[in-house]
């Protein structure tokens, strides 16, 4: 896009005036706040714009988990344990009608082993926007639609499984687009969190300087230089067993940003040390400004781009840290479920050869680090727009 | 340069003094002391602590004293090489971590060197090549590396050696060689089980060390000496390793502080997953069964261990690097 090659380039010719065009578009960009400079610098990176779209996706299916499972995630089912995803068929004849095959399970009388049979028969037809389990939206209205259903109870022989069934015979998909709702959560909180520390320390060390500093400085290098793994095990392991669901979602937050705020420290503290001598934080200070008021309205708007991008690039540390922690089973418990939780059924290769579908919460692991990363790097780079 | 070395000495004490205050209180965070899950792990097995034992056991470790008089004598019971009891196992922690310790160590040594093995000429090449096949390719695996959690890649890696080739690639040693004393063979297994652990550990290093190392040399391939030493006639070879890369590899190996760490970090959850015979297991199993003095041991090993390690590179460091061996402060 011509106008914000522009934008990039200040020594490009046009910026010198003289053709009316040009001058037009050069009042455009001096005109232009600093956000929306950015927002013309982000959008060239295509594939940080892809990966804010998949984002963004990722916490709709965060707000609307209940709306996108079918099945309670909950509901277990000894006859339909491990049964494998079941394949769709869109069209029936020429009509768009999805539906899938009744699905029977026998018991292998060689191996003992449940296996499942696709009935060519039965056709059970896929209902949109389907009633379903009650749920409440946003925790407050009842409700009891659902995307995809189908008619009738939830007895083994009816119902879909679109991605399969776990051990207990849970639905797999529902399961999913739960565990994406508490692990998405976790890592918003924890980086939350996360921030509050490391603006707080990082703009201390950097507005003070000197013994602060050091100090501070320090600590993080302490704290850098610890495997974390092993803490976090001791510490989640330390929580105590009878605590709810809850408690410990809070308490693994805690946990994690805990040992998660040193990076976005340094980020702070870089943006001070770069800051604190520049012309407009020193007026402000000779005009008397209060030193809150020098750091809140002077100082933390103009670097507030870069905390948003270090934020984005720590969250996929955060989601990372939980998974590894659940997948331990010393993070979530079930009956939490999260993607770690999801994971925990897959340690053992055996079941894993067995039942491969049971890998499959991998995929929004790898799929929502990526998407992190590279939004974040979009959003590092448009930060500075000048 | 020795100001600079004691300056990291010091802060490697700082670092461990923490590391063993975070252990202590590893140890001390569940409900109840040694003695009383002692009492409790004997009575599950149908023997009866007598209340005179239990009170020489609480002397022993000084429990019912303030915190920071436990915490010394924890201190003072480890400066004598005397690490406490491990509950589950009933034998001294030292016993029960015995060699795993050392194979947690060549373990993650050889995911470091793999690390910089795979980093260094891939970096240098996709630097030269800019562009390149290769150098997408490189950039394509360092983000799937950085990407996906090394846990996640060890499970796909065992599943796809189960289902393609029928053979179970986790491990540190064959079968048969499992229980046997130290021999040559037995090395020679351990070494040829090594790379796939190393790799998987590694891989995440990696991707970041070749960024790092491609970004830095191709700063340096702009600079106007580069283009000296063409014009004399030097081979392209010579010219592109005997100097940008040689500055270009200063700030490259000043990550290996930060990357020691995330190793030792994986190498605990890699070697669950691949069962190795590190710490690892051990460590969860501690945890698990809050058996603290054997957990709070192997952190407490782990973090030193991590530590020295990080303060040898530190060495190293002033020794490739003139730039921090002149420096004063």
């Amino acid at each position: 896009m011509a106008r914000v090659d522009v934008a990039l380039g200040p020594a490009s010719p046009s910026l010198d005036g003289g053709h009316p065009a040009a001058d037009e578009r050069a009042q455009r960009i001096f005109v232009a706040s600093q956000w929306q400079l950015m927002w013309w610098r982000f959008r060239k990176h295509k594939v940080a714009v892809a990966s804010a779209v998949v984002v963004l996706g990722f916490y709709l299916v965060v707000v609307g988990a209940d709306f996108l499972a079918y099945a309670d995630p909950n509901a277990s089912e000894a006859q339909r344990s491990l049964m494998p995803p079941q394949r769709i068929h869109w069209f029936d004849g020429w009509r768009f009608a999805p539906y899938v095959h009744g699905i029977r399970g026998v018991r292998d009388p060689q191996t003992f082993k449940r296996v499942y049979r696709a009935d060519p028969d039965q056709k059970i037809p896929i209902r949109f926007f389907a009633h379903g389990f009650e749920y409440r939206v946003l925790g407050l209205i009842p409700a009891t639609r659902h995307l995809i259903g189908v008619d009738g109870g939830r007895d083994a022989g009816t119902t879909i499984f679109v991605l399969g069934t776990d051990l207990q015979g849970r639905d797999l998909w529902s399961r999913l687009m739960y565990g994406t709702r508490v692990s998405l959560t976790i890592g918003l909180l924890g980086v939350t969190l996360s921030l509050v520390l490391g603006v707080v320390l990082g703009g201390l060390s950097g507005f003070y300087g000197g013994m602060i500093d050091t100090v501070i400085q320090r600590v993080i290098e302490i704290l850098r230089s610890i495997p974390t793994i092993p803490l976090w095990m001791g510490l989640a392991a330390a929580l105590p067993r009878e605590w709810t669901i809850l408690q410990v979602y809070f308490a693994i937050t805690l946990i994690i940003s805990l040992l998660g705020w040193t990076e976005l420290a340094r980020v702070v503290r870089g943006r001070f040390l770069a800051m604190r001598e520049e012309d407009f934080v020193v007026s402000a200070r000779l005009v008397g400004c209060t030193q809150m008021r020098t750091i809140f309205v002077h100082m933390v708007p103009s670097f507030m781009s870069h905390i948003i991008a270090a934020t984005t690039l720590a969250l996929p540390a955060m989601i990372i840290s939980e998974t590894s922690l659940s997948f331990l089973g010393l993070g979530l418990r079930p009956p939490a479920i999260s993607w770690g939780v999801l994971l925990q059924q897959a340690q053992n290769v055996q079941t894993v050869a067995i039942s491969p579908w049971l890998m499959l919460p991998a995929v929004p692991v790898i799929v929502a680090v990526v998407a992190f990363n590279f939004l974040g790097d979009g959003l590092r780079d448009a930060a500075d727009p000048y | 340069m020795l100001t600079y070395i004691g300056r990291r000495a010091v802060l490697a004490i700082f670092t461990v003094w923490a590391i063993s205050v975070l252990s202590f209180a590893i140890i001390q965070l569940p409900p109840g002391d040694y003695v009383t899950s002692y009492i409790a792990q004997m009575a599950s097995m149908g023997s009866v602590v007598t209340d005179e034992e239990a009170a020489n056991l609480r002397i022993q470790y000084g429990l019912g004293q303030p915190v920071y008089v436990q915490y010394f004598k924890w201190m003072r019971l480890i400066a004598q090489g005397n690490f406490g009891m491990s509950m589950e196992w009933r034998r001294p922690v030292t016993e029960v971590i015995g060699e795993r310790l050392w194979l947690t160590v060549v373990v993650s040594v050889a995911a470091l060197v793999l690390t910089w093995a795979l980093a260094l000429p891939i970096g240098i090449y996709s630097a030269v090549r800019q562009y390149s096949v290769a150098d997408y390719l490189a950039t394509f695996v360092g983000f799937i590396g950085l990407a996906v959690p090394n846990f996640l890649l060890a499970l796909v890696l065992l599943y796809l050696g189960f289902v393609l080739f029928n053979a179970h690639i986790g491990g540190l040693f064959s079968p048969e060689l499992q229980d046997a004393p130290w021999s040559p063979a037995k090395v020679w297994d351990l070494l040829k089980h090594l790379p796939i652990p190393a790799l998987i550990l590694g891989l995440a290093g990696t991707a970041q060390q070749i960024r790092i190392m491609r970004a830095n040399l191709l700063d340096e391939l702009r600079k106007p000496y580069v283009v000296t030493a063409r014009s004399k006639g030097l081979p392209e070879r010579t010219v592109i390793l005997k100097y940008p890369v040689r500055v270009a590899l200063n700030p490259f190996a000043s990550t290996i502080g930060y990357t020691l760490p995330y190793i030792v970090s994986g190498s605990i959850i890699v070697s669950l997953v691949l069962g190795l015979p590190t710490v690892g297991p051990l460590l969860l199993k501690a945890l698990i069964a809050q058996d603290m003095f054997l957990a709070g041991t192997i952190v407490l090993l782990l973090g030193i261990m991590t530590v020295i390690g990080t303060l040898i590179s530190d060495v190293l460091l002033v020794w490739i690097d003139p730039r921090i061996r002149l420096e004063e402060t």
